[in-house]
């Protein structure tokens, strides 16, 4: 199942990752984009299109910089490269455009966290990341077993149990190791695996990241932005309620422009 | 043709006793055809003055050019007072935001948005129509022509050129020269070069012969290296531009704020002395707040 995902290839992480460096190398950027020919075709498709209406046909990375600018193919890269990946339907009646907003409504309040904790940028994209992946196990259950997915989701809401716990009970497995199984397939450093597998267990050691992630995720669901099909709101991770206290209202206080950054973030889940 | 300049400062108004001279509004021209048509370019604060001078002579119907929607450049807009006036006609043009995906007029209209400022866009009582363009397109506005490039900045930016009664002008928005991203060496430098080159080639052919250029030359030579990449020109980069087009005349916009007046003369000074008048070189003339030429 895993194997037959969409890719995330490393570019699409490359790409994130220098597009959040205001310095990064142009060089760089266009030699990620250049090696995937899914990047690629998107970028010309999108360069070439009516839209733009440029004068002439535009056929190559560089080409596109050339004549519309870095920044704006950056930008470009970096909405087409994530999650835009994803199949937008499904059969298991999962709201994908809700799912995809519960993800990046994460995303942005782990990196509002990472920045709250002192966290240096260039890792605090690695939250951001972190946070948009976290539940991408559920697209692969709800795009290859459409019907066993659907279940649990009506498990999980008429029981009012966790969606992991239902997922749990009918495939054995959840959303979580799945996700991190996708996650080292792709190659992403060891320590969003390790966020990706961990956002559901409230214990024990665990890394900062995977922390962030489980408290962010809580968040977002607190202020009901996008659904992710999980009906049950649980208690902030250990390290944060230490750190943060309890409150969800007190902590989107702290954090601060919540919604707004939401808003600028959009980018990344525009097809 | 008659331009007018009513703001020449890049990025943030500049008031203040060191900025008098030159003035310290941001990004608005005005050119009046032969024919008595109205067209403005950017809106940035100078276009509040310009709005002022409008009111003798309601109604107003005017054609308003957006070079591209950085702050500078529009955030006069929303203080352009014949947009409140019933009877006033007036059309906006500009380009489409690829990454958002929004018309000129939804981009335009987020900086009307209630929180920012306390009169909604459907509240305005001009007639207000809207236009998004592409490149090499051309509007005619009575006699005259208006057509769009596409220049190099951070966000898509039009150079506009109009053309009426056998005369042109030619305003590059914010705009840098294009660089070679690769070393010598490298790979791709070459192809790269070539691309730039051809893309340079089009927009000298498409300026060839103005008789007008209004350029940003936001950085001088030196400070240039540091701010390599922020989509701004130089002093240096716009004349070179000018001789290579075959300009007739060259007005230098877009100043720094924190560059004062004796600043700018200084800058003046020194061009002069570097760039000495002579066969195949543009009259130049730094640009100030109230400049007009009559064409
Ligand atoms: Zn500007
Ligand atoms: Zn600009």
């Amino acid at each position: 199942m895993v194997e037959q995902m969409p890719a995330f290839p490393r570019s699409v992480y490359r790409v994130m990752e220098l597009a959040s460096d205001i310095n990064c190398d142009p060089k760089e950027l266009v030699e990620v984009i250049e090696h995937d020919p899914v990047l690629i075709l998107k970028i010309l498709k999108v360069v070439n299109s009516p839209y733009f209406s440029l004068g002439q046909k535009i056929t190559s990375v560089n080409h596109a910089v050339v004549y519309i600018g870095l920044n704006t193919v950056k930008n470009l890269a970096m909405s087409t490269a994530t999650i835009g990946a994803l199949p937008r339907k499904n059969k298991a009646g999962f709201d994908m455009d809700a799912f995809l907003l519960h993800s990046l409504a994460t995303a942005t309040i782990a990196r509002l966290f990472a920045r709250e904790l002192g966290v240096p940028v260039k890792e605090s994209f690695d939250y951001f990341v972190s946070g948009l992946l976290h539940d991408f196990g559920k697209a692969v259950l709800a795009h290859f077993t459409p019907d066993e997915f659907q279940m649990a989701l009506t498990i999980a809401k008429e029981r009012q149990v966790p969606l992991y716990m239902a997922e749990n009970e009918i495939f054995d497995i959840d959303h979580s190791l799945i996700g991190s199984l996708l996650g080292e397939r792709w190659r992403l450093p060891a320590n969003l695996v390790a966020s990706l597998k961990g956002h559901h267990c409230l214990e024990g050691d665990r890394l900062p990241l995977t922390s962030v992630v489980a408290a962010a995720n809580q968040v977002s669901k607190w202020l009901q932005i996008g659904d992710s099909g999980n009906p049950i709101l649980e208690k902030m991770p250990d390290a944060i309620a230490e750190q943060f206290g309890e409150d969800f209202g007190t902590i989107v206080e702290r954090l601060g422009g919540v919604t707004d950054e939401i808003e600028k973030a959009k980018v990344f889940i525009q097809g | 043709m008659k331009i007018t300049f009513w703001g020449v400062r890049g990025s943030l108004p500049s008031p203040g006793t060191g900025t008098v001279r030159y003035g310290g509004n941001t990004t608005c021209i005005s050119v009046e055809t032969d024919d008595g048509q109205l067209i403005v370019l950017d809106a940035g604060t100078g276009i509040y003055k310009l709005s002022q001078a409008l009111l003798g002579r309601l109604p107003v119907s005017c054609s308003l050019f957006i070079t591209h929607t950085h702050w500078d450049h529009i955030q006069g807009l929303p203080f352009f007072i014949p947009l409140f006036i019933p009877g006033n006609r007036i059309q906006i043009y500009g380009a489409f935001d690829p990454i958002s995906g929004k018309s000129i007029k939804d981009v335009l209209s987020g900086q009307m948005e209630y929180c920012y400022f306390p009169v909604r866009q459907d509240e305005l009582r001009a007639e207000i129509h809207y236009m998004t363009l592409h490149e090499k397109q051309t509007v005619e506005i009575g006699q005259a022509k208006v057509t769009t490039i596409l220049m190099n900045h951070p966000v898509l930016n039009f150079g506009y050129k109009i053309e009426c009664g056998g005369k042109s002008v030619f305003f590059t928005g914010d705009n840098e020269p294009l660089y070679n991203i690769y070393s010598p060496g490298d790979d791709f430098h070459q192809e790269y070069g070539s691309l730039i080159s051809s893309k340079d080639a089009t927009l000298l052919d498409f300026i060839h012969g103005i008789d007008v250029l209004i350029a940003d030359s936001a950085f001088t030579a030196d400070e240039y290296p540091a701010k390599k990449g922020w989509g701004h020109g130089t002093f240096d980069s716009c004349i070179a531009m000018a001789r290579k087009a075959g300009a007739n005349k060259l007005y230098f916009t877009h100043h720094e704020p924190l560059r004062r007046d004796e600043d700018l003369d200084a800058i003046e000074r020194r061009l002069r002395e570097h760039y000495p008048a002579g066969e195949g070189m543009p009259s130049f003339t730094i640009a100030y707040e109230g400049l007009e030429i009559l064409l």
